[in-house]
């Protein structure tokens, strides 16, 4: 069942409720950050829990700290990438991939029994430094304030009567409602000196 | 019928829901002429609020035409009536109704029980804004049902186009309270930050209340061209310093009235650390609000000034100087607008032409592309100030 009917028993029987779905706010680069944001929390997970098999496949016994270390990384940047500020998350992923991408690199060593997988390691990396880079200038782009025209509004003022017949116009007919009084309360407790 | 639908954070679309139907004797369901998008939605957009459900319609400026009545609401409203609808749901008979505090309504709050745990008591309830002031579905749809329909509503006259009245359920009487609360005075200097569609109603009502400077204070060149409009003196925040500005033209003395029209999403930038170090803790859910403005207002106000505070907060806010603003002997006022307290004399002040609210709308569109408008409104794209939908 959808989710939209499931919340449904939050509302009540006259309320209306979803028959169709129209298209998203989301756009494409939006959902590509999103899917990103949740990749780096699963990859962080990982590193966090279990870097000793992570190493071991890889061949970089000894580097369990470092690898715990971009775990949290990838956590600190997942945070931001889910967020409305998808630029600064994305950004902070592709520095991540260039340090993930160094480690590996020093796995690619002839001597290293592990070498076959650190280089499908790296061809991953390699892919989704690529993705993060498209979902970064997407984002931006689909975002960007410079969309459409810009235009200036001087000739707006609303005040039909002209500025300076307005000023002032309301206080013939408006008085502010004893509630609303504000002036003076501080004033009616040290009354000013006459002057 | 089409309607906007919250999906979840960013998730806005246009999809095709059942029809509202009317559930109690004082509901009303009216045709939706005209709708818009608020500021307050963005809140929502970006899921500041953790209170909507999939599923749940947006929008609580709309207005339209009456096409079905309840028994106890006929009479008072009929077949065919034009109204605006009021963002704010209220029974009239309460206290606070009595009082004219109709965004505290007590009884119009139909998840009163959430209200009161988050709030410790519970406020009115509002079109599309949340289960924690009723979960009503909203007017960013074809048709509304209006509930408490016989007082929450606001008759108007034909021969005046929408775009005149529209304003009537929200930015008008909010942008009007906002300088109210602040007890303008002649001589008064008073500032404004945000230069948004509420920003530019409080402008209008600060000149027209006979402020004798009006200082308006954004970032976005286009909004502070249509503050300049209407007289207000402009400061560019990421251009120039605030306060000292704001000092410089007082004479070193402060503005007597400060008035907060932007609310929980202070915009972020270097110029303004601040903002940098709330944005990070909002990420990490150590505080709901980004609350540059208060500080600012607290810091360059004139001793025993007043605050006045529109723009919505929605939880806990981190570093505001309580020191200052005590010593200083600081007046704050502060609500969801009262709308209806207001609408008679503004209908009035539109009627007689001392006020145009429809210089606000910069985009006319039709409803199917709402999800879209929310993103340009969101990103400032397209030079977007007020977005109006028709269904
Ligand atoms: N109290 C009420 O009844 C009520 C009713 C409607 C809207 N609101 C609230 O009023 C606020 C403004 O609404 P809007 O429709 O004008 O929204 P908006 O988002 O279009 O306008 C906010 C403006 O504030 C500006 N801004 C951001 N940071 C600033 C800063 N540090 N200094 C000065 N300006 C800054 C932005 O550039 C923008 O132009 C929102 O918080 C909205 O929820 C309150
Ligand atoms: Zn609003
Ligand atoms: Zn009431």
């Amino acid at each position: 069942m959808p989710l939209t009917n499931i919340t449904h028993i939050a509302r009540s029987h006259g309320d209306p409720w979803v028959l169709r779905k129209g298209p998203s706010s989301l756009t494409s680069a939006d959902q590509l950050a999103r899917a990103l944001g949740w990749f780096s929390i699963g990859l962080g997970v990982v590193e966090l829990i279990a870097p000793g098999r992570i190493a071991r496949t890889l061949g970089l016994e000894g580097k369990e700290g470092t690898i715990r270390a971009y775990g949290l990384r990838e956590l600190a940047s997942a945070v931001p990438t889910l967020s409305i500020d998808k630029p600064v998350g994305l950004a902070a992923r592709i520095a991540g991939d260039a340090l993930d991408l160094g480690t590996l690199s020093t796995a690619l060593r002839p001597d290293n029994p592990k070498r076959n997988n650190a280089a499908v390691a790296t061809a991953l990396v390699l892919g989704i430094t690529l993705l993060d880079i498209v979902a970064y200038a997407g984002a931006k782009a689909v975002h960007s304030r410079e969309r459409g025209k810009k235009r200036d509004y001087s000739d707006r003022a609303g005040l039909p009567k002209g500025l300076q017949s307005s000023r002032g116009l309301a206080r013939k007919d408006f008085k502010t409602p004893p509630d609303y009084r504000a002036e003076g309360t501080v004033a009616d407790a040290l009354p000013a000196k006459a002057s | 019928m089409r309607a906007l639908v919250w999906h979840g954070k960013e998730d806005i679309r246009c999809d095709t829901v059942s029809d509202p139907e009317i559930e109690n004797p004082r509901d009303a369901i009216i045709k939706v002429t005209s709708c818009a998008i608020c500021g307050s939605d963005l809140h929502l957009f970006h899921d500041l609020i953790p209170a909507m459900l999939p599923g749940d319609i947006m929008g609580h400026e709309t207005m339209g035409e009456v096409v079905e009545v309840g028994s106890v609401a006929k009479g008072k409203l009929n077949k065919g009536d034009r109204v605006v609808i009021p963002f704010t749901i209220q029974c009239g008979e309460c206290d606070q109704c009595r009082r004219g505090n109709f965004s505290l309504c007590q009884r119009s709050n139909r998840k009163g029980d959430l209200g009161d745990k988050a709030f410790g008591h519970r406020t009115a309830g509002l079109f599309g804004y949340t289960h924690l002031t009723g979960g009503y579905p909203g007017g960013q749809a074809e048709y509304l049902r209006v509930p408490f329909a016989d007082t929450t509503h606001i008759k108007v006259p034909d021969g005046i186009e929408d775009e005149k009245l529209l304003f009537l359920s929200d930015i008008l009487p909010t942008g009007w309270q906002a300088a109210v609360q602040a007890d303008i005075q002649p001589g008064d200097t008073v500032a404004v930050w945000g230069c948004g569609p509420v920003g530019q109603m409080t402008i209008r009502s600060a000149i027209l209340l006979g402020a004798e400077q009006v200082i308006a204070i954004d970032h976005l060149p286009e909004r502070l061209s249509m503050a300049k409009a209407a007289g207000a003196i402009t400061i560019n925040f990421e251009q120039e310093s605030v306060v000292a500005r704001l000092n410089e033209l007082t004479k070193g003395e402060g503005p007597h009235k400060c008035i907060d029209a932007v609310g929980s999403e202070s915009h972020v930038n270097p110029g303004q650390p601040d903002t940098l170090l709330d944005r990070a803790k909002q990420m990490m859910m150590l505080e709901n609000d980004r609350p540059h403005v208060l500080r600012e207002m607290i810091y360059v106000c004139r001793p025993a000034g007043v605050i006045s505070i529109i723009g919505v907060y929605t939880g806990l806010v981190d570093k505001i100087p309580m020191g200052q603003a005590m010593n200083k002997g600081l007046t704050f006022r502060m609500a969801q607008a009262h709308v209806p307290r207001w609408t008679g004399d503004l209908l009035h002040r539109i009627e007689d032409g001392q006020i145009d609210p429809s210089f606000v709308i910069t985009h006319k569109v039709n409803l199917s592309d709402g999800p879209e408008m929310y993103r340009t409104f969101r990103d400032k794209a397209d030079s977007c100030i007020k977005v109006m939908l028709r269904p």
